[in-house]
């Protein structure tokens, strides 16, 4: 439908003496959701890392909009949101606080719309608390609000659905099937079975025996 | 061009060249240090100040002059290991950092055994000596890094940027120990410091520097191959070669 | 939960400024720091007893303090500062906010630069606002004092500045702390011995402009270079993590 906004040419990853992928390539096309799959120790969170330009040991390429990505360092993050297992937030901030930082550096927006994405993922009343007075749960839906409120083309999320109940599992799924519909591109790990239709799949084998 | 430079980057093909390299470097090494060492310290005038105990300059000198070159090189490796990515930069700045770190020892422990009848203790603040110290905190401090991170690229790379931080403070770390040792010990003389030197002691000094790095050319190959050895125990040029050996 | 805008590839230039991005990351340290108080204060107590180690530890004689006094309170500093770069990232780092910094569309070293202000700013200038209390405590001069407090001001941020680099290298190692003094102690050294000698240079009437010049020129210098080298060295931790 449109040109791909991120190619995989020959992935290879190799770590600790471990292989975990090689020959890799993929397209990730606007619009689609494509979902890492793979046993615990396959390398789904190196290849989700690699793809978002947090860890760099790879060989193989990786081209932004047919680019070598290299040369976009600035025009790829700003197109691009990843959510990882860490939720990047700071137990003593509030989710207001938390929440206007991490978006500084991408968005200026009104704190009216920052107060009304906490409100979206359900933590009304819990704006100004501190972070660590939070549960796990709500922790991560602190995190989750910048889905509210992000405007870029890529998301990478790195096991989203860890730690939330099930209706905020559901506002989720529509969310990202929303997402998609408008055109976004989605790359996701999770163990959870997810409803969604057209995913495209990546599956990583276990270790040693792979492409040895 | 392009094939020349991966060729070089390539372990297998180093491993092979430092096998016929090897010989020609150890004996053509060790025939000029024992000539510069032998004629030094036998044959040499004595120094009009010192008498005989500045002979140890013909073992100071050499060590000392090397294990600051050993530094640049690595800082040298570490720039291509961070632009290039390759891994036989790394392979050397780990095989070299402890011959630099023990060469320094070596420098610092004949500049103590010269203090010694020289200023009548073992050891003196003076502006060299103390450069050699530090220069010895910061190879200890690349080992230790290295040795702390046990994923291998990013160990190089860690190891690379630390080693060009280094290099970029040598230059102000030997300036600003100079000027601190103006202020507090003004016109003690340096050691080496000979502005007329006679050829009959700076020939055969000059031969044992020269000496000291082919054997350091020398030994760098030996405990690369070491080390290629261990990292790429698992591709099948080296399971052939150690079956060749083992046959 | 809903959205509702459009998805459309965003123009670089359509951006949020680097000097915003730059304030948000130090405000958000600048924030956390003061949200608990205790870790501001450690570094400083730990200034103190060190200081309060000298006269206890070797004598209590105003000549000796006169004359080491000086050297006394840089050492503290020094290693006072040493003692908080562990904390410079590893928050960041085990809480995920440096995974985001990294990737924020800023240059990386500008927005570590602004991390290490915000370092300098927390522990290193509390420092040096300590230092005339401590300075009349081992008995030195109104100018001496005076000289001091400028060697530590200009002298503190290149402390946190280098430091950065360390920190950035020994991320998420075991035992980072000690590695992390073996690694730094000796890139600190010409900063120490330039603090001090001024100060001393100071305390016998000698004019000590050019010293501060210089000494402002490391500072130039480390702002300019550590962030690069900090930068470079955190993407090397993260992609190890």
């Amino acid at each position: 439908m449109s040109e791909p906004l991120l190619q995989a040419v020959n992935l290879e990853c190799e770590r600790d003496d471990r292989i975990l992928f090689r020959n890799l390539s993929f397209s990730i096309l606007p619009g689609t959701l494509t979902r890492v799959e793979g046993p615990n120790g396959s390398g789904k969170t190196t290849l989700l890392r690699i793809l978002a330009g947090l860890n760099d040991s790879y060989s193989g390429d990786l081209l932004w909009r047919g680019k070598h990505r290299h040369g976009y360092r600035e025009e790829f993050l700003r197109n691009m949101l990843y959510l990882g297992h860490r939720p990047g937030i700071k137990p003593l901030l509030t989710p207001m606080e938390n929440l206007r930082a991490l978006m500084a550096g991408r968005r200026s927006l009104s704190d009216k719309v920052l107060w009304q994405a906490l409100e979206g993922t359900g933590l009304d009343g819990f704006q100004t608390v501190p972070c660590r007075n939070l549960s796990a749960g709500q922790q991560r839906r602190v995190a989750l609000a910048r889905l509210l409120i992000a405007d870029e083309p890529l998301w990478i999320l790195d096991e989203v659905f860890t730690a939330i109940d099930i209706h905020g599992v559901a506002a989720l799924e529509r969310l990202l099937a929303e997402r998609v519909d408008n055109g976004g591109a989605i790359i996701v790990t999770t163990h959870h079975e997810l409803r969604l239709p057209s995913m495209q799949r990546i599956t990583l084998g276990g270790g040693d025996d792979y492409g040895l | 061009m392009w094939q020349i430079f991966h060729k070089l980057g390539s372990p297998k093909w180093f491993f092979g060249i430092a096998s016929t390299l090897m010989p020609w470097l150890l004996w053509a090494g060790v025939a000029m240090l024992a000539v510069g060492i032998g004629w030094g310290l036998a044959f040499a005038p004595q120094d009009y100040l010192q008498g005989n105990s500045y002979r140890i300059i013909f073992i100071h000198v050499p060590s000392a002059f090397l294990a600051q070159s050993v530094y640049i090189m690595m800082a040298v490796a570490g720039l291509v290991t961070l632009v290039w990515r390759m891994k036989l930069a790394d392979v050397f700045v780990k095989s070299v950092a402890p011959v630099g770190a023990v060469l320094t020892f070596l420098a610092l422990f004949t500049g103590a055994v010269w203090g010694k009848p020289t200023w009548g203790t073992w050891w003196i603040w003076d502006a060299r000596l103390t450069s050699m110290l530090i220069l010895l905190f910061l190879y200890f401090g690349v080992i230790a890094l290295g040795a702390a991170i046990s994923d291998e690229k990013s160990s190089a790379r860690a190891v690379a940027v630390l080693v060009l931080v280094g290099v970029v403070n040598i230059p102000i770390i030997k300036y600003s120990v100079e000027w601190w040792n103006t202020l507090h010990q003004p016109a003690t003389f340096k050691l080496t410091e000979k502005p007329s030197m006679p050829p009959e002691m700076w020939v055969p000094l000059l031969l044992s520097v020269l000496g000291l790095y082919l054997i350091f050319g020398w030994l760098a190959c030996l405990r690369m191959q070491t080390e290629i050895l261990a990292r790429e125990g698992r591709t099948r040029w080296v399971k052939e070669l150690v079956q060749a050996q083992g046959n | 939960m809903a959205s509702e805008f459009r998805v459309t590839l965003r123009s670089p230039d359509l951006s949020v400024g680097v000097a915003t991005a730059m304030k948000a990351v130090f405000l958000r340290d600048v924030k956390t720091a003061f949200r608990q108080p205790q870790d501001l204060l450690n570094p400083l107590l730990f200034f103190v007893m060190v200081v309060t180690l000298f006269p206890l530890g070797v004598s209590p004689e105003v000549s000796f303090l006169q004359q080491a006094g000086s050297g006394i309170l840089w050492v503290a500093a020094l290693l006072s500062v040493l003692l908080s770069l562990d904390h410079l990232y590893r928050h960041d780092f085990d809480d995920g906010t440096l995974e985001q910094l990294v990737l924020q569309p800023q240059p990386l070293f500008l927005l570590v630069l602004a991390k290490s202000l915000a370092h300098w700013v927390l522990t290193g200038l509390p420092l040096v606002l300590l230092t005339p209390v401590l300075g009349v405590m081992v008995h030195l001069e109104g100018n001496s004092v005076a000289v001091l407090c400028l060697t530590l001001l200009i002298g503190t941020p290149v402390l946190s500045l280098i430091g950065s680099i360390g920190a950035a290298l020994t991320l998420g190692l075991r035992s980072a702390g000690v590695l992390l003094s073996l690694l730094i102690i000796p890139l600190y050294i010409p900063v120490l011995i330039f603090g001090t000698g001024t100060v001393m240079a100071a305390s016998e009437g000698a004019p000590v402009a050019g010293q501060l010049a210089l000494m402002g020129a490391f500072l130039v210098l480390a702002l300019t270079l550590a962030p690069f080298a900090s930068a470079a060295a955190l993407r090397i931790s993260l992609s190890n993590s």
